[in-house]
């Protein structure tokens, strides 16, 4: 026992970049791409299985490739009570595409989340790491339009 | 009991990208203190005697847990600051970590020295991004005036997981990994990050810290209630006036709060915690705020007359079964048949027997779950049909009448 913990400390640290690696692939290539998986599992010594099942864990990393601006709408209790379900329908209607889809032209991708701690500016949503609350149908018209 | 700015006291008075202006409201007086006047033990066992309770929800004495990480022997000891804060309706990390980070950051030196840990790690979840400029600035002016000397402050950027507030799923996912929940014991304290003793803390918690040492345990401890020390943070929002983040003495009524403070009418009932905190109807409205009564992380949620019961269980329930990091059984396969039952009464399916079948599996995860998330996940559903019983049996009572009407008309 003691000697399998020793190997884990000595070896086992170098999955502490694990995420930060996909993160930034994330962020470069807009998604985690099959080859970037097999590296990433080979250069660590770990299956490939393993680092899918790590990316498709979390919701900021994608396996299918996401529009320059990714939309995440809050759907959680307190946004959907500020009218959350209306900014929704008035984005999809803005953009032209549904929940988990992204446009033909790679500008945004649609997606709805959890909880994204703004609560008190409800309803509110992340474009890329941007936060904007109180929302309205008129501001997101402004808001959409300000992304290039 | 009135409103007290404690932990408040900096925001809005100092200028958060500006370490001078901290350091004039007696900012690291408290880390200065520590370092010249007390031993580690010393300020473990202050503390202690603060009887300060983990802020993050669950509420387990941070002095305590403090101890058993600095009797351990190892050659080396994690802190780390768990600011994933992802439970549904908080924020009051967020607005500390905005608007008077270094408070956090004098709370963190102060721990670290306490418990022994060279290594700390903000753990930051991946929505807060936006606050991740701010942090690092603030270490690294702290870091520049020499206030953080031998001590290494890593912040680590989660990727979306709301079990990653978790704290065993959390060093989980520093450590490469899916962010999903240990078993236990060995607990953090003896075994924790890399196998290593580690402390976990919120945000506020080691924000409190600075406060304590500076002003003592025993000032800390005249506030509050018997069980419950201190002010504590509450992240307000649904069907009030003015939503926002107060901080109460502990004890303070929940009518103070959302009646009072937030301007909320015509009340229904108020979830106290989160996605899985406790449901408190308009008539229980005096509950004082407390780890005695109801607490959590202080998310209130005020949900007036309008709010149908069902509908709102519902989502929760689609909330955690969405997070459930799927590990263990009872909770990934318990929230998936909430769901299936809640849908069906939600949308006029309900059957007679779904209540039951609720109440035998809310007991079934909250004994077995390997988490808080599937233990707690059934809470709002057992106070709702406690409290709200009717809703849940007129609907399926409808249902069953409309459902007998289409069969004959």
């Amino acid at each position: 026992m003691n000697t399998i913990q020793t190997q884990d400390s000595l070896t086992g640290r170098e999955r502490e970049n694990l995420l930060r690696k996909l993160k930034q692939a994330q962020h470069d290539f807009g998604y985690v791409s099959k080859d970037m998986m097999t590296e990433t599992a080979q250069s660590l010594g770990l299956s490939i299985g393993e680092v899918y099942g790590i990316t498709t864990f979390y919701s900021f990393l994608s396996v299918r490739p996401l529009g320059k601006f990714v939309i995440r709408i809050c759907k959680s209790i307190p946004c959907y009570m500020q009218n959350a379900e209306m900014i929704i329908a008035c984005v999809a209607d803005e953009i032209g595409i549904k929940p988990g889809e992204t446009t033909g032209d790679g500008k945004f991708s649609f997606e709805l989340t959890n909880c994204i701690g703004a609560c008190d500016i409800a309803p509110a949503m992340l474009i890329n790491h941007q936060v904007y609350g109180q929302l309205t149908p008129g501001k997101i018209a402004e808001i959409l339009r300000g992304c290039e | 009991m009135p409103e007290k700015r404690i932990l408040l006291k900096n925001c809005g008075r100092i200028d958060p990208k500006n370490i001078d202006t901290y350091l004039a409201q007696d900012g690291f007086k408290a880390w200065q203190k520590t370092q010249k006047e007390m031993t580690p033990d010393a300020v473990v066992a202050e503390i202690k005697a603060s009887e300060l309770r983990g802020r993050g929800g669950a509420g387990f004495p941070c002095g305590l847990k403090w101890e058993l990480a600095a009797r351990e022997e190892s050659d080396e000891k994690f802190l780390i600051c768990n600011a994933d804060e992802g439970e549904v309706g908080a924020f009051k990390d967020r607005y500390l970590l905005q608007n008077d980070p270094f408070t956090l950051i004098e709370g963190i030196a102060i721990a670290a020295y306490a418990i022994g840990a060279g290594k700390c790690c903000i753990y930051l979840r991946a929505e807060y991004h936006y606050l991740l400029d701010g942090l690092k600035n603030a270490i690294a002016q702290a870091r520049e005036k020499g206030l953080l000397d031998g001590l290494d402050i890593d912040i680590h950027e989660g990727a979306g997981a709301y079990i990653c507030g978790e704290e065993s799923a959390l060093m989980d996912s520093i450590e490469g990994k899916r962010g999903e929940a240990r078993y236990r014991p060995p607990f953090p304290p003896s075994k924790g990050l890399w196998g290593k003793p580690t402390i976990i803390n919120n945000v506020e918690t080691l924000s409190t810290i600075p406060h304590i040492v500076l002003n003592g345990a025993q000032w800390f401890h005249e506030i509050g209630t018997e069980k419950s020390t201190g002010t504590k943070l509450f992240s307000v929002s649904g069907d009030v006036a003015k939503p926002g983040v107060y901080e109460l003495v502990l004890g303070s009524s929940l009518k103070e709060l959302v009646v009072d403070i937030c301007g909320a009418d015509n009340i229904k009932m108020v979830q106290i915690g989160g996605a899985t905190g406790g449901i408190v109807p308009y008539s229980m409205i005096s509950t004082p705020l407390a780890y005695e009564t109801v607490l959590g992380s202080g998310a209130v949620t005020v949900f007036n007359e309008s709010r149908q019961v069902i509908d709102f269980v519902y989502r929760t329930m689609d909330f955690l079964a969405a997070e459930s990091c799927g590990k263990c059984t009872p909770c990934r396969e318990g929230t998936e048949a909430m769901i299936e039952i809640l849908g069906r009464l939600a949308t006029g399916d309900g059957r007679q027997e779904d209540i039951q079948a609720l109440e035998d599996l809310s007991g079934t995860m909250m004994l077995s779950s390997l988490c808080g998330l599937g233990q707690a996940a059934s809470i709002p559903v057992l106070d709702t049909l406690k409290y709200f019983r009717n809703e849940y049996e007129t609907r399926i009572q409808q249902s069953l009448f409309l459902r007998s009407l289409r069969g004959r008309i």
